[in-house]
């Protein structure tokens, strides 16, 4: 049986570890490099390192950040970001990431996930979905650029379609719980969890160790990533993880 | 020298990473004469079955693969590196592996038997079971490793599996039989006992030269 996987977030701007109040404030929690090596130590599953600059700016994300993170990592990591094209995800693969996520970019050109599953199989492309709930739509919209352009798609058949276009792995971050630690959004985890046969990580609105345990246990999440209450040390991964075993979350 | 094949469809930067925390001695190489020289080979691969044969066919390095196996020199294969020892896989249609192990690589059916659906890729950590004494096993005991794949390798020869991790399906996880090893999971990505495994690997290629 698969573990549930607790994923530290690193969200970079140049070179640096920052993470977004609802996308907007940003404070500097730190060298992405340390931040990997502490990680890694405390026993997180997996990384995702995200250049959040990268859709706005046109940024590409930096190889030779990716590189010193992945010499210093023996955990699996993903890498997002001002990942565009085919050559992209071979230049991020290459620098040592194990997975690409692609999210204005797949909404942009959809077949953009199919030709990376085709190239480097299913299992290193996440198709990372920002989404925020919409009244007039009576679902989540996606956004895209980092959470400033909303879209004409709906988060559950944007998911659907990217799981058939060949997507690995689903990145789920609620803007309307993001920054807040209130929890996640377990209504918009479980909906969409539910809609699709890959796995999803729940992301946003992480507070305390029970959140986690919400979001996998009724959310149906498969990994739950956060960024701030980690990098600040309000919780570490190995409570989480202690927490939730006892809650009976199957955990590394 | 650990020598690691470069056929264009590798994670070579993790796995040469690992080696140098074990501070192993390799090299990187799509030279047929130079990879043949090695004491060991590595042969990684992340993507599909059928990209990674048709470049290795098409680069003459299947035969190198073959030849080097029957040297008697250790040989592993990691992920799809691992499939690709197999007789032949059926994604993307079937194709014809280098069948140095017995067994076939097949989708995971993505529904138990009793019809309840489940999660493909099988992506994340999960446990190995230690099915037969192995060198590649000494001194280790049972803990998580880290997969990311959609087939495995259907195998009727128990021998050739090693360790094993269940998902819905018997996943076979460190198979081998004789000087050639395949991991399933991403020893470079399997914290300490990956890193251990690899360790066990290397000590084999030291084992073998010191008898020499």
């Amino acid at each position: 049986m698969l573990t549930k996987r607790i994923v530290p977030c690193l969200d970079v701007k140049d070179g640096r570890v920052v993470k977004g109040v609802q996308f907007v404030q940003l404070r500097d929690a730190g060298d992405p490099v340390e931040l990997a090596r502490f990680y890694d130590g405390q026993g997180a599953d997996e990384l995702v390192f995200l250049d959040i600059s990268a859709s706005h700016e046109g940024r590409k994300t930096m190889v030779e950040v990716v590189k010193a993170v992945a010499s210093e990592l023996a955990i699996p990591f993903t890498v997002g970001g001002g990942i565009n094209a085919l050559e992209d995800m071979k230049r991020i693969l290459r620098a040592g990431a194990d997975k690409v996520s692609l999210n204005t970019a797949a909404v942009n050109n959809p077949g953009l996930i199919t030709e990376g599953a085709n190239f480097f199989g299913s299992q290193c492309i996440v198709v990372a979905i920002d989404a925020k709930y919409d009244e007039e739509l009576g679902s989540w919209r996606v956004y895209t650029h980092g959470g400033r352009t909303p879209t004409d798609l709906e988060v559950i058949a944007w998911a659907r379609e990217a799981a058939e276009r060949g997507a690995g792995e689903i990145l789920l971050t609620s803007m309307d719980s993001d920054g807040e630690k209130k929890g996640f959004d377990i209504k918009l985890t479980k909906a969409v969890s539910e809609a699709v046969s890959i796995p999803v990580i729940a992301s946003g609105g992480a507070g305390n160790a029970d959140h986690f345990a919400e979001a996998f246990i009724d959310g149906k999440a498969d990994a739950a990533l956060a960024a701030s209450i980690f990098h600040y040390k309000e919780t570490s991964v190995a409570e989480v993880k202690s927490y939730i075993k006892e809650k009976g979350v199957l955990v590394r | 020298m650990i020598g690691i094949i470069d056929y264009g469809m590798g994670n070579l930067f993790s796995v040469s990473k690992a080696l140098e925390r074990l501070e192993v001695p390799y090299f990187l190489s799509e030279n047929k004469a130079e990879l043949l020289k090695a004491d060991a080979l590595i042969l990684p691969g992340v993507g599909s079955f059928m990209d990674a044969m048709s470049i290795l066919n098409s680069t003459g390095l299947a035969d190198l693969v073959k030849e080097f196996a029957d040297t008697g020199k250790p040989l592993l294969g990691i992920c799809l590196g691992m499939q690709l020892l197999f007789e032949s896989s059926e994604e993307n249609g079937l194709t014809e592996g280098l069948q140095l192990l017995p067994g076939h690589v097949r989708r995971f059916p993505g529904a138990t038997a009793e019809g309840e659906t489940y999660k493909v890729p099988h992506m994340g950590w999960n446990r190995l079971e230690f099915l037969q004494d192995s060198p590649i096993l000494k001194g280790l005991d049972e803990d998580y490793v880290y997969f990311v794949h959609s087939y495995f390798a259907d195998t009727d020869d128990r021998e050739v599996v090693i360790s094993r991790s269940m998902y819905d399906v018997e996943v076979p996880a460190v198979v081998g039989r004789g000087n050639v090893f395949g991991m399933q999971f991403h020893p470079e990505k399997s914290s300490s006992l990956g890193m251990a495994l690899l360790r066990n690997f290397t000590e084999l290629v030291e084992e073998r030269m010191s008898v020499k």
